[in-house]
């Protein structure tokens, strides 16, 4: 460990506006919107007391913000911006445009529930929304991992291999707006980590004139899109390799997704986000009763790590899948989809259940978590049906 | 401006180069070839654009008839994209990532569709936020990269392909947005309206003001579609005359707040004139609807006494 | 890395393609001829020509190219045959002859 480590007490807002001053970007545009507001106004009072050297502008838009991000980045500025919610919904079509520019944008997201109804509190209906638009996504459970992840997605974004935005996602409000402890990084450190941004090809650039966004016949669109889709796998190596280097210089360590008392576990609940502090709360209180109960807690869903997570699930009996977010398919949300996929074609044979959970910010209780692990040994060892898609927590007529 | 001056402004080289794919007798490009002859030879530039004919047939992969840098992103943000390069460029430059002789200077290019509708929005925002740049309308009055729809900037009784005409009905219902007006309610330092006159001094000294002015500029430029008005492609400079001359299309500008036309006709033309040339208009010539080129007449003749009226207060 | 579009064709492989499709090379345009759209083709009569330049800026195309304050010949591997310059000129210096070829 390298750095020196400054412990403080922040929410997860703080913490990713304090890594914005020290990463300091060239440009953020950005449109306020709860609960991710909290940034750009923080960022404005850096700029404003003279603590970072970036301009900052207020678009009047969500799109308008990934738009100008789209044209500083391919200016040759780094850039980033923040948002939650419908407003990254309101980006949708120029996070394609980022994505396909090949342009390292990051975006720190603070998940909160899509509209209708409108409801400001948690669930990660905007994130998902967003799964299928060339982003890396990379989920945080708390303040410090917000923290972290946000220093990390500079070097994973700018990786020449990669050039590909991403998105840093912490859970609307619990992590967002609840003050926890953290270790933050001295600002020299996450200087020099994240390094200075030198394109080699960009608008900027006197006698070297750039053409970007073109108009593309079928036969070079196609192919465009199989090598965006090529950088995406490369991600992966380059995720890894970062969040390696980020543990030599913090002392916290990096993967595609992080393993709780999984080892010799008999059922696994794989979940996202702030929850997962929950889910490992119970699997203590049912390790001491003896029930082998892991969590697999998800870190990096874009690109999606099939192959790793089939390995970590295939000798368990059992997996308790949990999405916060609903697809409106009938049977699960986007993890109940990949998830058994990736079994499926690892030739994995495990039991999954899929459940919707914490929706708008509903509560996840570990009464909930246990319940859930009650479902999988039911399931696999008292021989009873359990309802393959369901949802925790919600009000409903008794039958 | 003297032949001479002519001869100036057509020996400078080309930013757009030829084999482009706009059709034939298309005005964008004329529009596009006057403005950018404007920026001084040593300054660069990047150039902005919204979806469009002009974005799809300048920048078909790998052809780009752009020299200078050139960013296309989507149809409604051709604004809020410049914005974000503009202040790239004032970011870079104060952190010494660009040379202090290394000027570069920001035009972006919208039809009406991504001016007046799509990308009204951005547009204003990045207006009204004061972005060194300038943004150019070339208004041909319709969606024409789709097939000719009506846009907010289609003249009346135009038959477009969404307004068509028929037993119900004369064309478009509405009158054109005045999109000049509201960017001169921006109060930004410079806003003109514009079209090709035969020496091209009018667009050549407007887009000068516009790139040369400090802060945010918009020009409108008329620039007619052969295809969607239907008339003879050779006919470009005597469509823009007659809109000149009958005041359809009046030359004005607008200098921190201060309105003065540009140009004064001797004596106005009827609008007949700048109609008839044109087949959406056809039908207003048809025996028994002499009322609505009338109701036309009346429209253009309220909307030029209240520019002399804007312009005579100054 | 700057890019040459004589390595890219409709039948590149994926991996030859520039990133993003980004073109790192300006004005390439010029290497497509439009030229073959024509189906009216204008012809310039040198010797009434005045040098006034009034079919220059007209041209949607830039295809009348100018040196040294004078006027050249048409750039037929760019003219798609509007017309509009024939119609601009003052001097009949211009006409129009149907077909591809002048």
């Amino acid at each position: 460990m390298s750095a020196k480590s400054i412990k403080e007490r922040m929410s997860g807002n703080e913490a990713v506006a304090y890594a914005i001053r020290q990463v300091e970007p060239d440009v953020i545009p950005a449109f306020p919107i709860t609960p991710s507001t909290e940034i750009p106004q923080m960022v404005s009072t850096f700029i404003a007391n003279g603590q970072m050297n970036t301009d900052f502008i207020p678009v009047e838009s969500e799109h308008s913000a990934m738009s100008a991000a789209i044209g500083a980045e391919a200016a040759g500025a780094r850039t980033m911006t923040a948002t939650s919610s419908v407003g990254l919904a309101l980006m949708w079509e120029e996070l394609l445009l980022a994505a396909s520019n090949r342009l390292p944008i990051v975006l720190t997201l603070v998940n909160r529930t899509l509209s209708g109804p409108i409801n400001i509190n948690c669930a990660h209906s905007d994130g998902m929304g967003a799964r299928d638009t060339g982003w890396i996504q990379i989920y945080s459970e708390n303040n410090q991992e917000a923290y972290d992840n946000y220093i990390q997605a500079f070097p994973i974004a700018e990786d020449p291999s990669v050039h590909l935005p991403v998105m840093i996602c912490q859970d609307g409000f619990i992590t967002s707006h609840a003050v926890q402890n953290i270790e933050l990084l001295d600002d020299a450190s996450v200087k020099e980590f994240v390094g200075s941004y030198d394109p080699e090809e960009y608008l900027l650039n006197p006698g070297n004139p750039v053409s970007v966004g073109p108009y593309s016949v079928s036969n070079y669109a196609m192919e465009a899109k199989k090598a965006q889709a090529d950088a995406m796998v490369r991600a992966k190596d380059a995720i890894l390799k970062t969040g390696e280097r980020f543990g030599k210089l913090s002392g916290r360590s990096y993967g595609l997704f992080e393993e709780y008392r999984t080892a010799d576990a008999d059922y696994i609940m794989v979940i996202m986000g702030s929850a997962a502090g929950t889910a490992r709360e119970a699997v203590d209180e049912l390790r001491e009763e003896g029930v082998k109960a892991g969590v697999l807690k998800l870190r990096v869903f874009r690109p999606f790590p099939e192959d790793e997570i089939a390995k970590a699930l295939s000798a368990c009996r059992a997996v308790a899948i949990m999405d916060r977010c609903e697809s409106y398919n009938g049977h699960g949300g986007p993890l109940a989809q990949e998830i058994p996929a990736a079994l499926f074609r690892n030739r994995v044979s495990v039991e999954t259940v899929s459940y919707v959970y914490g929706l708008a910010g509903r509560d996840f209780r570990v009464e909930e978590v246990r319940s859930v692990f009650q479902d999988l040994q039911d399931l696999s060892e008292n021989g009873k049906t359990i309802e393959q898609f369901q949802y925790i927590g919600l009000r409903k007529k008794q039958e | 401006m003297s032949e001479h001056s002519l001869k100036n402004m057509m020996e400078k080289p080309e930013r757009l180069t030829p084999g482009h794919r706009m059709c034939a007798g298309c005005g964008a490009t004329v529009a596009v070839r006057a403005v950018l002859r404007a920026l001084k030879e040593e300054d660069h530039a990047v150039i902005g654009n919204a979806t469009g004919c002009l974005e799809v047939s300048s920048f078909m992969y790998p052809y780009t008839a752009w020299k200078d840098s050139y960013i296309h992103n989507t149809f409604e943000n051709a604004g809020a994209t410049l914005s974000g390069v503009e202040t790239a460029y004032r970011v870079l430059k104060r952190k010494g990532k660009l040379g202090e002789k290394d000027t570069y200077k920001f035009i972006t290019f919208g039809g009406d569709g991504g001016t007046y509708d799509i990308g009204f929005q951005s547009l204003s925002g990045a207006m009204e936020r004061g972005h060194d740049m300038v943004y150019v309308c070339y208004d041909n009055g319709a969606y024409m990269n789709t097939g000719i729809q009506r846009s907010s900037a289609t003249p009346m009784f135009a038959d477009t392909t969404t307004t068509p005409v028929g037993k119900n009905s004369d064309g478009k219902v509405q009158c054109r947005k005045d999109l000049a007006s509201i960017l001169a309610s921006h109060n930004i330092p410079y806003v003109a309206q514009t079209t090709f006159t035969r020496d091209f001094k009018d667009i050549h000294r407007k887009a000068e003001r516009a790139i040369y002015t400090e802060g945010p500029a918009f020009l409108n430029v008329m620039a007619p579609c052969p295809r969607g008005w239907r008339y003879d492609m050779s006919d470009l400079m005597e469509i823009c005359r007659l809109a000149v001359e009958t005041c359809y299309w009046p030359l004005f500008e607008v200098r921190n707040g201060k309105w003065s036309l540009s140009y004064e006709p001797k004596k106005k033309l009827p609008i007949e004139d700048f109609l008839r040339l044109q087949g959406r208009f056809r039908h207003l010539f048809k025996p028994g609807n002499e009322y609505l080129i009338e109701q036309f007449q009346k429209t253009v003749d309220e909307r030029w006494e209240n520019l002399q009226f804007l312009c005579s207060k100054m | 890395m700057r890019t040459d579009i004589s390595n890219i064709n409709e039948q590149s492989p994926y991996e030859d393609l520039t990133e993003g499709l980004k073109l790192f090379a300006g004005g390439t345009a010029e290497q497509f001829n439009t030229g073959e759209w024509r189906t009216n083709t204008p012809v310039f009569i040198a010797d009434q020509c005045k040098q006034c330049l009034l079919c220059c800026p007209v041209c949607p195309d830039g295809a009348i190219p100018v040196k040294d304050g004078k006027r050249l010949a048409f750039d037929y591997d760019h003219c798609k045959g509007c017309g509009i310059c024939m119609k601009v000129c003052p001097f009949d210096a211009i006409i129009m002859k149907e077909g591809i070829k002048p």
